[in-house]
């Protein structure tokens, strides 16, 4: 890579963006794939194009709405499954169209053209701005500290939930609770992949990450490199080949996790003989 | 005076609108090993879901330690029947059987020495001291139900609750389970969820029979004879193992 493209503040920005948003895909994403909850993530990230809608009809940052939308979405989806007894992926698949329909009605009621609305579908690492990234940095804390608080009832809840309930442990309101911190790094991973592509960021990671991994912060520290590895990879080839940076991250990972899994079966299917 | 761990007066529990306990009552003092047989659809899981609080009762009233169910989370061990978990989780054997210690933490707490130290004892008692580092994934179904046990009795609780801790493993491991729980009835109270109606009347001290929401026996010699095994189970039983020894029962846990 050409030395010389550091000296821009928007790839050094990329570059920063990749790295702390690692950070969050790392930690959630380790919970997302244990607990199987892959499905509501990308309920949550489609619900949340309602918030980018309405930040462009409030002519305010996008990330700025897409906050309440996915927390909204985290909280009402969880809700209905448990308290409610919808079915899981009924309540997904409602939240998930209308939070996208409420983004298209919102985004054509604003006068005018929508800036940037492509790179809020699908990521553009390189137009993160300086503001952001202090978002980005803000939100990896809180998602640290939580964890770091309630690692032991989250480990609990995703190994066996009826053996935490019996513990003692508000199972359905940790179970919110990590559905929020999904729903922050939703926030999070918008501006480096987009809304269509943040589902495969918060578990190819981490899903590779397990298959090396002993404990579950072996697996959240392994999914951070990971994740950091295809941002950053993903990145200089998006450079390199002028590819959207969004998708060639995630096409990146994708290979990564046919790899690692076609070699799963290989050497356990030489086991066998 | 003998304390009282767990009483039911006219218990009574729905599920989907089927009855699955009906006026169901019965006692557990402190000391007693008191096994629940009975067949499929009996309602002993849905018995012991109800003591454990994760089941309200429709009628009737249940005090476990004097109090609803789920009040004292930190007195009660329990051991699902089996565990269904992906075997690539990343936890270690330690790790599972640490989250036994989880009711008496404050969600703001972490584990630390002395919780460390009940996770090896343990181990120890279940006589898996040397797999604490093996991924939990590695385990067969044997030592898995062994660390159940051992995750149960972490937290040193004063109440046991099994629920058909042998239905998964092999005859030997069977004995050996039940060996172990011979020897923990010297200091906890426990209650068994099991189908060996031969086996467990050699250890237990009390036996209640439940079939579809009644009781129809609560056995004082402290095993089911087959006139009981008939009347429970709805189909034709002969009771071809049946081998009481007076010595193996404990004396101060049989009721009369």
């Amino acid at each position: 890579m050409n030395g010389d493209i550091f000296a821009f503040e928007f790839f050094r920005n990329a570059v920063l963006a990749s790295l702390l948003a690692s950070i969050a895909c790392g930690i959630t994403g380790s919970y997302v794939v244990v607990k199987k909850v892959g499905f509501i993530s990308g309920g949550i990230a489609h619900t949340a194009f309602g918030g980018i809608g309405l930040g462009y009809y409030l002519g305010i940052n996008p990330l700025f709405g897409v906050i309440p939308f996915s927390l909204g979405a985290a909280i009402a989806i969880g809700l209905l499954s448990r308290k409610a007894k919808v079915a899981e992926d009924t309540a997904i698949a409602a939240f998930w169209a209308v939070g996208m329909a409420v983004g298209v009605i919102l985004i054509g009621l604003t006068p005018g053209y929508a800036p940037n609305l492509f790179s809020y579908l699908f990521g553009n690492i390189l137009t993160v701005p300086t503001g952001d990234l202090w978002m980005i940095a803000m939100l990896d804390l809180l998602i640290a500290a939580v964890t770091w608080l309630f690692g032991k009832e989250f480990l609990a809840l995703s190994f066996d939930e009826e053996y935490a309930e019996v513990s003692g442990v508000k199972t359905t309101l940790f179970y919110l609770l990590l559905l929020c911190l999904i729903a922050l790094t939703v926030v999070i991973l918008v501006r480096v992949v987009g809304i269509v592509l943040v589902i495969a960021l918060l578990t190819i990671p981490a899903a590779i990450a397990r298959v090396f991994s002993r404990t579950l912060g072996g697996m959240m520290l392994l999914a951070t490199l990971f994740s950091a590895f295809f941002c950053l990879t993903g990145l200089w080839l998006s450079y390199e080949l002028d590819l959207a940076s969004g998708a060639t991250i995630i096409i990146l990972a994708g290979a990564a996790f046919l790899l690692v899994h076609a070699g799963r079966l290989v050497i356990s299917s030489r086991r066998a003989r | 005076m003998t304390r009282e761990i767990v009483r039911c007066d006219r218990l009574g529990v729905e599920l989907g609108g089927v009855t699955v306990l009906r006026d169901l009552s019965f006692s557990v003092d402190e000391g007693d090993f008191l096994a629940i047989v009975g067949p499929n659809g009996g309602g002993k899981t849905t018995l012991l879901r109800v003591l454990l609080g994760l089941q309200k009762p429709v009628e009737g009233r249940v005090l476990v330690f004097g109090a609803v169910p789920g009040r004292f989370p930190e007195k009660i061990g329990y051991v699902p029947q089996r565990l269904f978990f992906d075997r690539d989780f990343p936890l270690g054997v330690r790790e599972a059987v640490l989250m036994g210690r989880m009711a008496l933490k404050t969600p703001f707490q972490h584990y630390n020495k002395a919780d460390r130290a009940a996770a090896d004892e343990a181990l120890g008692i279940v006589g898996l001291s040397a797999l604490g580092n093996r991924r939990i994934g590695a385990l067969s179904g044997g030592e898995l139900q062994r660390v159940l046990i051992a995750r149960a009795l972490a937290g040193k609780p004063e109440l046991l609750l099994l629920d058909e801790p042998t239905a998964s493993v092999d005859p030997e491991m069977r004995t050996s389970i039940y060996d172990l729980l011979d020897q923990l009835k010297k200091s906890i109270t426990i209650v068994l969820v099991t189908h060996d109606t031969g086996t467990v009347s050699r250890f237990v001290g009390r036996v209640l029979c439940l079939n579809c929401s009644m009781v129809m026996r609560e056995n004082p010699e402290g095993a089911p004879g087959g006139d009981t095994a008939r009347q429970i189970y709805p189909y034709t039983v002969d009771l071809l193992v049946h081998h009481p020894h007076a010595h193996d029962r404990p004396e101060s846990n049989v009721k009369s």
